[in-house]
């Protein structure tokens, strides 16, 4: 590939490289999508990539989410591999029926004839005043579906390795970029040349709790746990990496080092990827638990658009330290 | 629209009748083994459309790719799906052709290129503007075939799939299969236009209508089309004009229509139609008939039999192919 | 040949239907895809077909009865024999075994049942409060757990079983403590002091420094108080021995009998070492030493003897002032009532506080209430600057 990026970047950059690699190493790779050619992608994600690989590889579509994701579907079938962008999972809902009923079932229905080697890409995520209807983080929901693989990169690294084992998976797989996360910058690992995104992996060791996390809240926990180590709470952090399958492993090894556990997630509780894992650790690590399992989630209200209310309303780093002093003074 | 159209001879009316003949039978059996609870579930059955089957299926090549609905015996019986495999499906067995875990609805055969079966009206049609589009891609000479209902026309897939098909010039014909009814509501209850060419002339494409109770002429239209959209010129829709002699499903009173109606289509079924022509040229007989329904009714016996005797999938497998098996390219 | 003609299923929900009205009579014939009658069902009336060429013999079901599908409904007779029939005796589907399907996650889960505990005692959450109300050592639990796991009724029936020797070693504890009490009260001329304390700072210092602490760390509010007598009884003269013939024994170092309630009634004192010198961590711990051991029974003798002093405190039990008894040969001991927030004056205005009513009892034979009361405003004193503790 020629220039390919290198040392301090943003994720957003790191994505973008993630796509040039792909589509330089693979003939059958084109990208789909609204907006994502001549207007550079809603998030500048697809910057560059029109001028760089042309119209045909870099395909501009109408407002007709449930036509493109259904055609990337067709022609991942058809041996190709398109990477087709939601532009936000807001508008995923549009193309609901493609992705549980063609994408997801596909495999099953024909016997195992069938696979779907399609990654979608789609924004997630709330925090900039964007309203009910622009703020939703359903990963968790997908997540739910036998047939995907969800997978939710917050690394500089992960945003720019993870694309790659995604389109080596012959299963459709639902990528996850939070709004938040395409600003921050960070290092890409200079000697790293691929991740694998079947397990999850800890930011930070602790000894007293474990955070457990995806995504955009991932940086929210880290910050946290800087602060409540000044308190002397040293708190582990695990980045889950794949929510569909979850690494149950990692997770009860870090329950069992750390006996508590605090799960933060940007979806609503009720139902929640948060309520899954809780679930999972009683069933596999309730006699390790010295506290009961906390969750730190959105609250149960469409996300207003004040700011007071919209950051009330998230995972903060506040609300996490709050929980995790709760959890510590032996309250009931 | 002038279309040649091929010669109406003894060899290729004949051929189209077994074909035909096939559909029926094997659909009328359907009808009984439901009744005894071999086949479970939703049972769709295409009793009068089976010139739109066969003419459509006759018209494409073994490397085009096709796309049907829930309604799909006869397309895939017309498309060379063995009845064996068919009819094991039907009944559950795993030696159905998805190992009975799709039933009548979700029909697979990925070496005819057949894909599926979709309960989801209209579903198909975005699946196959990707398989349209993976051919044009790679330089094919293929085409992508979608059959769908009068019923999907109202479903937002299918406007956003002429527009993109149109769009992006992609080899997709659209095979509209018309049979006035969608479940239990007419056409004239659902559509504020009800022919359904003019509808896909708007995005840009060229559309016909057909009468789908004539072999001959879906069989020629269908011919003439895909050889356009290999030529290159871009997406074709042909409504197809038929009418369903049974029940939406095996659970339907038909409230919603006369008998006296559906006789009188029966009148002029697809069966009957050629029938009458070929015997008015003198290009068959009434034992033609005969034997042709007999050697049908056999076919259909037999696959009953081996669907009887076929094994059924341990349960331990339950959770298999969820994920694929295959080693992936 | 005559076969059966039944009620066909028509659909996925149904289970029975109404004949309506026969089409055909005895002797009628009927051909393959004639409608031979019509049937109510939820859906409305249908069509039912016949599926053979031959002549109706009986019709076995009247118009207006009720029936299942799979029910005879008439018979007919055909032409071929018994083997052209299509109907051969379904199949069932084989029943899941009645083993739990092999759960294969596409997860690269961990095992379900934990492996890897390494040998610590699984003891559900719920059993171990259990244990902790009956006062059953985990210790011995964990004996009995033997790589299991215990729930509550593991806990009450090893509770049940240590009750009854134990029941008889409570009997003649409390027998010992009687007379030692009564003895006391009989020969000992108790006065009796008290005084209010805003407990506020001493709580306030006490959450800054646990913030900064482990949980296993912890300090509780009595250890302050238990290092504020210390301090004072070191200080001040008269408190702090013993009074054995006929006269006060002034001790050195400062033991403080700390009470400690026993399951099952009763309170025992065994005394914190050298409490006056001890730092409030250290004190902290050898205290939670102290009531593991007491619970489990496993004390010494000579740590109920040592007491030079002692502080007793029923803890949140719900009482405001304790008016305790002097534990012999010592000369004096400190209650604490319950810290509640009251009202309580300040600066001219009234505040609510939480407050701490202490009492001193203590031998008129040794000090008077000068005495007593300069030694409860030590403490007070102490308590409101817990820095110096």
């Amino acid at each position: 590939m020629p220039e390919p990026l290198a040392g301090r970047m943003s994720y957003r950059d790191a994505a973008r490289e993630g796509l040039r690699a792909a589509l330089h190493a693979d003939a059958r790779i084109f990208l789909m999508g609204e907006d994502i050619g001549r207007y550079g992608g809603c998030y500048a994600v697809t910057k560059g990539l029109l001028q760089e690989f042309g119209p045909e590889r870099i395909r501009d579509t109408p407002l007709s989410e449930s036509a493109f994701v259904g055609a990337g579907i067709g022609a991942a079938i058809g041996g190709l591999r398109p990477i087709v962008e939601i532009m936000t999972v807001n508008f995923s809902l549009l193309a609901l029926d493609q992705i549980l009923n063609n994408a997801a079932t596909l495999c099953h229905m024909s016997g195992g004839q069938i696979s779907v080697p399609l990654v979608i890409r789609m924004a997630t995520g709330a925090g900039r005043q964007l309203a009910a209807q622009h703020s939703h983080s359903l990963e968790g929901w997908y997540a739910h579906i036998p047939g995907l693989r969800v997978v939710t990169p917050a690394t500089i690294d992960d945003a720019r390795f993870m694309l790659a084992a995604a389109l080596a998976c012959p299963d459709p797989v639902l990528l996850f970029e939070h709004i938040f996360l395409y600003n921050m910058e960070g290092e890409l690992s200079p000697s790293l040349t691929g991740v694998e995104i079947d397990h999850a992996a800890v930011r930070r060791s602790g000894r007293d709790l474990v955070l457990i996390t995806y995504g955009g809240s991932l940086h929210k926990c880290l910050t946290a746990a800087e602060q409540l180590a000044g308190q002397g709470i040293e708190a582990e952090v695990l980045d889950l990496r794949t929510l569909r399958p979850l690494d149950d492993a990692a997770i009860m090894a870090a329950v069992r080092r750390t006996r508590r556990a605090v799960i933060v997630d940007e979806g609503w509780r009720s139902g929640s990827i948060a309520a899954e894992i809780t679930t999972r650790i009683v069933e596999q690590a309730f006699y390790d638990l010295d506290a009961p399992v906390a969750r730190v989630c959105t609250a149960e209200v469409p996300v207003p658009y004040p700011k007071h209310l919209e950051d009330a309303a998230l995972p903060s780093p506040e609300r996490i330290i709050q929980t995790v002093q709760r959890l510590m003074s032996r309250a009931e | 629209m002038n279309e040649a159209r091929a010669p109406v001879t003894r060899e290729r009316g004949l051929r189209l009748l077994r074909e035909m003949l096939r559909i029926r039978c094997f659909e009328d059996a359907c009808v009984q083994l439901y009744g005894e609870l071999k086949i479970r579930g939703f049972l769709h059955l295409c009793n009068g459309e089976e010139a739109v089957a066969v003419g459509t299926m006759q018209g494409l090549e073994p490397t085009d790719a096709v796309v049907s609905t829930y309604r799909e015996h006869g397309h895939a019986l017309a498309r060379g799906l063995p009845m064996n495999a068919l009819m094991a499906e039907m009944y559950g067995r795993e030696s159905g052709s998805s190992r009975g875990r799709g039933g009548s609805m979700h029909i697979f055969d990925v070496g005819k290129r057949f894909y599926g079966g979709n309960a989801i009206v209209g579903g198909g049609l975005p699946l196959s503007l990707g398989l349209a589009l993976a051919q044009k891609l790679q330089r094919q000479k293929a085409v992508t075939a979608c059959l769908f209902g009068d019923g999907a026309v109202a479903e937002g897939e299918f406007h956003e799939s002429l527009n993109l098909a149109a769009l992006w010039q992609l080899p997709l014909l659209f095979l509209c299969e018309n049979n006035l009814y969608a479940m239990g509501t007419a056409i004239e209850r659902a559509e504020s236009q009800l022919d359904i060419t003019t509808k896909a002339r708007p995005y840009g494409l060229e559309a016909q209508a057909v009468d789908g109770m004539d072999v001959f002429a879906v069989e020629d239209a269908t011919r003439a089309a895909v050889a356009r959209m290999r030529a290159g010129a871009g997406p074709v829709l042909l409504e197809l004009r038929t009418y369903r002699f049974r029940g939406h499903s095996m659970f339907d009173a038909q409230l919603y229509r006369d008998k006296a109606e559906i006789e009188a289509w029966q009148k002029k079924g697809p069966l009957i139609s050629l029938t009458t022509r070929l015997k008015a040229q003198g290009l068959m007989s009434e034992e033609d008939y005969q034997r042709l329904e007999r050697e049908a009714r056999s076919e259909v016996a037999a696959a009953v039999e081996f669907a009887e005797r076929a094994g059924w999938e341990p349960v331990e497998q339950l959770e298999r192919f969820v994920y694929a098996e295959l080693p992936h390219a | 040949m005559q076969i059966d003609f039944r009620l066909p299923s028509l659909g996925a929900d149904m289970e029975s239907a109404t004949l309506a009205q026969w089409l055909k009579q005895p002797g009628e014939a009927v051909r393959r895809g004639e409608a031979i009658a019509v049937v109510e069902t939820q859906k409305g009336l249908i069509d039912v077909e016949c599926f053979e060429d031959g002549t109706v013999t009986a019709l076995d079901v009247a118009p207006g009865a009720k029936v299942a599908v799979g029910a005879v409904l008439a018979r007919l007779s055909v032409a071929g024999t018994a083997a052209a029939a299509v109907a051969s005796a379904p199949q069932p589907p084989p029943q899941a075994p009645p083993a739990v399907v092999a759960a294969t996650p596409a997860t690269p889960g961990a095992p379900r049942e934990a492996a890897g505990t390494g040998g610590l005692t699984r003891i559900s959450p719920a059993a171990r409060r259990r244990a902790q109300e009956l006062g059953v050592s985990l210790e011995v639990l964990a004996q009995q757990a033997a790589g299991g796991v215990l729930h509550i009724e593991d806990v009450e029936r090893l509770a049940a079983r240590a009750q009854a020797p134990a029941e008889d070693a409570r009997s003649a504890m409390r027998a010992v403590i009687g007379s030692a009490m009564a003895r006391a009260k009989r020969e000992i001329p108790h006065y009796y002091l008290g005084l209010t304390v805003d407990f506020g700072p001493a709580r306030e210092w006490l959450a800054r420094q646990n913030a900064t602490l482990p949980i296993q760390e912890r300090l509780i509010e009595g250890v302050l108080l238990t290092k504020a007598v210390a301090l004072a009884a070191a200080r001040i003269e008269g408190f702090n021995g013993y009074f054995r013939e006929g006269r006060f024994e002034r001790v050195a170092p400062v033991h403080v009998g700390s009470a400690i309630a026993l399951r099952g009634g009763g309170l025992v004192a065994p005394a914190l070492l050298d409490a006056d010198r001890k730092d409030l961590k250290t004190l902290m711990r050898e205290f939670s030493d102290l009531v593991r051991r007491v619970r489990a029974g496993r004390m010494r003798s000579s740590e109920f003897t040592a007491a030079t002093i002692t502080v007793t405190s029923l803890g949140e039990e719900g009482v405001e002032t304790l008016y305790p008894i002097i534990h012999a040969p010592q000369v004096a001991i400190v209650g604490a009532g319950r810290i509640a927030e009251q009202a309580w004056a300040q600066a001219g205005a009234v505040v609510v506080r939480p407050l701490l009513h202490l009492t001193l009892a203590a031998d008129h034979r040794v000090t008077d209430g000068r005495s007593g009361s300069r030694f409860l405003q030590a403490i007070a004193a102490l308590l409101a600057d817990p820095e110096k503790l």
